[in-house]
């Protein structure tokens, strides 16, 4: 294609540029909120995380240890369980919110963004439905 | 690595001495009114490794070829107009020295990036000086006029004076990767110029420039990744900066 001075070629803009129109919305403390949440959970995190590596991959035979018996063992005590549950609401909102950060910067179409955040939502509260489900309905005795 | 480059030039420069050595400057061209595609084009010239990447820019645009675009204004770093990506780098062209930037190999010049590219080094600055405007970048105050000026201390000027430093010549907002993906995002520059009024003592708006930058394109989009400090041209601790106003809006709520 033959361009002139009459005729320039488009240029490219980057996604998103800032306007006098960009709209000067505030949605409250909630990006905050999420910024000091990300690292509070973060300091929760370090020792739930390198605990739970410890015993079930480390301590006391490591993983050739890990059976059904193992687990039901643990969660028949309150504080695994809660230890447990902590790890998982932690981690999961952590992780998503970590991924809703990550997808706020990468997708440059509003609908993409859209999308990528209610797939992430929905996976993030199937996922942690289903665990708080398994670890307050957990039953020993299944056969 | 500077010595070895001087040895070179007195080797291959037999006789006379001269301080010049041949060097590369590798530019990246694009103009709309020839093409809708950029491409790098190599210059021959010859420097004195002790010039800066402006004036082999202004050799190449007077002698070599005039259709070479770029700005410049004050040409010693004051205006911030020159700011480019040298060798992978933002600096402004008028304080890099050719020896500091390795000449032995081709030194490559390119626009800053996360702005619309207009012609070989010029891009858009609207977006970037809109950032600036929505941070209400100058002083507001309620009352009586004083009848003479309003003092300050010693002190209270110190607490800010690291961003009164900014020439806005847009190398740290153009180095961060957030701003790269959502240009919506205020930069670093804009929280620099927010923070030089939000610690003021005679300002009286900083509450309002905070809620500003509590915006969800405000300050929680930073990262962190000090790629503006380390790009600033006056050594302004951005990134510094920037988490002075995350803390200062956490301690207003908390
Ligand atoms: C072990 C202790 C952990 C600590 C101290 C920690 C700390 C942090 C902090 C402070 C951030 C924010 C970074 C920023 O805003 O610049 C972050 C981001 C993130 N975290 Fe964690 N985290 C931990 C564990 C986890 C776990 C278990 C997951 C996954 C379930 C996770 C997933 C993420 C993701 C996806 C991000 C976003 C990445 C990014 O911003 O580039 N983190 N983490
Ligand atoms: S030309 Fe003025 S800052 Fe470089």
């Amino acid at each position: 294609m033959a361009f002139d001075v009459d005729n320039p070629a488009p240029v490219i803009e980057p996604p998103r540029a800032r306007t006098s129109k960009t709209p000067k919305a505030t949605r409250g403390n909630f990006e905050m909120h999420a910024w000091l949440f990300m690292r509070l959970s973060g300091i929760v995190l370090v020792v739930l995380v390198i605990g739970h590596l410890l015993i079930q991959l480390v301590l006391d035979g490591g993983v050739s240890k890990i059976n059904f018996a193992f687990v039901a063992g643990r969660w028949a005590s309150p504080f695994w369980m809660t230890w447990d549950l902590l790890m998982l609401w932690l981690a999961m909102l952590h992780g998503a919110n970590g991924l809703r950060t990550v997808i706020n910067d990468y997708a440059e179409r509003d609908g993409t963004r859209f999308w990528l955040k209610m797939l992430l939502y929905t996976a993030t509260v199937f996922t942690v439905l289903l665990g708080t489900l398994v670890i307050f309905t957990f039953d020993p005795n299944i056969r | 690595m500077a010595t070895p480059v001087m040895d070179k030039a007195e080797a291959g420069a037999p006789a006379n001495n001269s301080p010049y050595i041949t060097i590369t400057l590798r530019i990246r061209r694009f103009n709309p009114e020839v093409s809708d595609e950029a491409y790098w084009e190599d210059f021959t010239v010859e420097v004195d490794p002790k010039e800066r990447v402006l004036d082999v820019l202004h050799k190449i645009k007077w002698e070599l070829d005039g259709t070479l675009t770029f700005r410049r204004s004050c040409a010693h770093g004051i205006c911030g107009s020159d700011a480019m990506r040298i060798n992978g780098r933002n600096r402004l062209a008028c304080k890099t020295l050719i020896k500091d930037v390795n000449p032995e190999k081709p030194i490559t010049v390119e626009a800053i990036k996360g702005l619309t590219l207009q012609k070989d080094l010029v891009v858009d600055m609207e977006p970037f000086f809109q950032a600036y405007r929505d941070v209400m970048p100058f002083l507001v105050t309620k009352g009586n006029e004083p009848t003479r000026e309003r003092l300050q201390s010693p002190e209270d000027r110190e607490r800010f004076d690291d961003t009164t430093k900014c020439i806005l010549c847009a190398a740290c907002t153009s180095s961060c990767p957030v701003f790269w993906n959502d240009g919506q995002y205020f930069g670093p520059a804009a929280i620099v110029n927010a923070h030089r009024f939000i610690f003021d003592s005679r300002d009286e708006a900083g509450e309002q420039r905070l809620e500003i930058l509590n915006d969800r394109e405000g300050v929680w989009r930073c990262r962190t990744t000090f790629n503006c400090t380390e790009a600033c041209p006056r050594g302004i601790e951005i990134t510094k900066a920037i988490q002075e106003v995350k803390r200062a809006l956490i301690t207003r709520r908390y």
